[in-house]
Formats: C-alpha cells, structure tokens, sequence
C-alpha cells in the first residue's frame, strides 16, 4: 500500500525480498547498505535469531530521487526465510507494492525454490493481491559459485520451474560479491514506482 | 493530479492523502496529544509507512524505522490474541524508565504510535488517545 503525501510531494513504498531460507536475502540488504550509505539515513534493523538467521525481519529504507517532482522513499524489508515462520512471512508481506524473488541457484535447493514460491502466491492471496499482477523481479542468486565448482541450477530451469507463466524480469546475481543486486534493486523500484504512474501525473 | 484519495492499480491500493487532509490531521496530533505533554506522536499505515509525525522538538528518534517495527510488533500481536482466541489487545503499551511507547490502532489501516513521559499518565493518554481517534478516523475516512 504505497502512500502519497500531496503535502511534502513524497512517495513511500513498500517492497519486499521474498525465497527460501539461507537463499542471500539478507545479504541483498547488507550489500546494498554498504553500497549506498549516503542514500540511507539510519542504520539497518535486523530481527535475528542467535543463530543469526532472520526471526522477523530486515528493514532499509532508502532515497533515491525525484520521480515526476515527487521525492521516492523506498522501504526494503525481507521476509523469514525458514519454513516455520509461515506467519510471520504474511505479516511483513502486509502492504507490499513490488516483490524481489531471490532464487537459491544451488542444486539442492531446486524444491525449496519452488516451495517458497508457492506460498508468496498464497500469502499475496491471502492480501487479495495476485503474483501475476503485483510488481515482481526474479534474482537468481549464487551465480559467482559456479567458479568454485559447485553444482548450480541451469538459468534455463530456473527460469523453467519459477518463471514460465509469470515472466518477470531476472537477474542472475552474487548477493554476496555484488553483481546484479543493484540493477535488481533498480527494476524493482523502476516497475513499483510505474505501477503508480497514474496516481503521480 | 487525481484528488481521489485510494485508487486502484493493477489490484494495488494506494493512499493519496491531500495537503488539506494532512493539516487536518496534523492539528489534530498537535491538539489532542502534543499539547498535553507526549513527546512524539506518528500515525503510521499497518505497512509500516509513516502518514504524519509530529514532536515536541526534543526528539531525534529513527521514525522510518520505529514505523517499521511498530507495524510489525503490532501485526505479531494481533497475530497471537486470534491465536489465544482474541480479537486484539485493548492495550498495547510498553514502559521504559524515561520514554513509554503506546499504540493504538486507528482503523484496520493505520496506527496511532504515541512516545511520552513520566509527566503523563497512562490513564490521561488513553483518553486523549481515543479522543485523537474519533477524529482521525472521520478525516481518514475515504472521501472525506
């Protein structure tokens, strides 16, 4: 639920980075914190486990100009990865304007991948939003370790088992090392920021 | 631009809410709740984004962020009353030794999130509180 303040001329909008568990989530929100400091005025809220996976949530807000005269103010959140935080994964979902999906390109998470896709589609539903209409990027993450041998998934199954009928854009990316996060980041916003066009003419 | 105040597009809602309706909003945050003495007063949506905040001056809290986590703290216990068999909370309050934080849900879509002192009493804050309320909610009203 994106807001419009015709007062300071200022858009918030929410987005969120959805998948499954130890997919680079979180690693997409570190990297772009440490990428754009000067853009983000306060630090980075992280809701963890001591394990230090996410309990609740990752929270970024972030600037990033004017569009049409208005001043967009973007809040990147992700969502629990794990399984069993069904129900906290709904509750950051609350309000969403445009999705990031960070696909895990191992092998072995083939399944999982699929899993977590599924119940973005049910948690959206459960909102009255609909996968195939809401703003959504696919980032096909883990790319750089193919150089270490270790077995990833084809794009072209990626892209078969997740993207087939919603035929979003996609990057194939390194949370971790950097390529491709920030041009997710920017289509993401690009494609939410014009989902709203008709409110800002 | 479109003076409406929610659209749809492409099955997303969106707030629109004109200057007029904000200083409306802001007179009554700075009436009702800064005027008796809270230190900071936000009306947030339940996504987490701020409408309106107000303060007395004094506060250079991280709002983008205490927005975030009010909405989601507010979400997980709405979350564990249906679980317990509750509609919601009636109260939901947290005390610290210099600042106590209390929210109160507006409409189904907005929260009232309210940072005040010692020199306030709880009691005092739920009744100006509920008072802001009634207001808030006739000028959140969609077409008003």
């Amino acid at each position: 639920m994106a807001i419009i303040n015709l007062k300071k001329k200022e858009v918030q909008s929410k987005i969120v980075y959805y998948g499954p568990g130890r997919g680079g989530k979180t690693t997409n929100l570190e990297y772009v914190y440490k990428k754009f400091r000067s853009r983000i005025q306060t630090e980075m809220v992280t809701i963890k486990t001591h394990g230090d996976r996410t309990l609740f949530f990752d929270f970024l807000p972030i600037q990033i100009g004017r569009i049409r005269g208005y001043d967009i103010r973007i809040q990147l959140y992700t969502v629990p990865g794990q399984v069993k935080y069904e129900s906290t994964r709904r509750l950051v979902l609350r309000g969403v304007d445009g999705i990031v999906f960070v696909a895990d390109s191992l092998a072995v998470r083939r399944k999982e991948n699929v899993l977590s896709l599924k119940s973005l589609a049910d948690n959206l539903a459960s909102y009255k939003k609909s996968i195939l209409e809401i703003p959504l990027v696919f980032q096909y993450n883990k790319r750089d370790l193919t150089d270490d041998g270790i077995p990833l998934l084809p794009v072209e199954w990626l892209e078969q088992d997740l993207n087939s009928e919603l035929k979003a854009p996609y990057f194939e990316a390194s949370a971790l090392k950097g390529p491709n996060v920030a041009q997710t980041m920017k289509k993401i916003i690009l494609m939410t920021i014009d989902s709203l066009r008709k409110d800002l003419t | 631009m479109d003076e409406q105040y929610i659209s749809d597009a492409d099955g997303q809602r969106t707030y629109i809410f004109t200057p007029e309706q904000l200083s409306e909003i802001e007179a009554v945050l700075a009436e009702d709740l800064l005027d008796v003495g809270v230190h900071s007063v936000t009306l947030i949506d339940m996504a987490g984004n701020i409408i309106s905040t107000m303060d007395n001056g004094d506060n250079k809290h991280d709002l983008y962020s205490l927005a975030a986590l009010a909405a989601g703290n507010f979400g997980a216990v709405s979350t564990m009353a249906s679980l317990i068999g509750e509609e919601e909370f009636s109260l939901l309050f947290h005390k610290g030794n210099k600042e106590n934080i209390h929210f109160s849900k507006v409409t189904d879509e907005f929260l009232l999130i309210t940072i005040f002192g010692r020199e306030v009493s709880l009691g005092f804050l739920r009744l100006k509180v509920a008072e802001a309320t009634e207001k808030l909610v006739i000028i959140l009203k969609p077409g008003s």
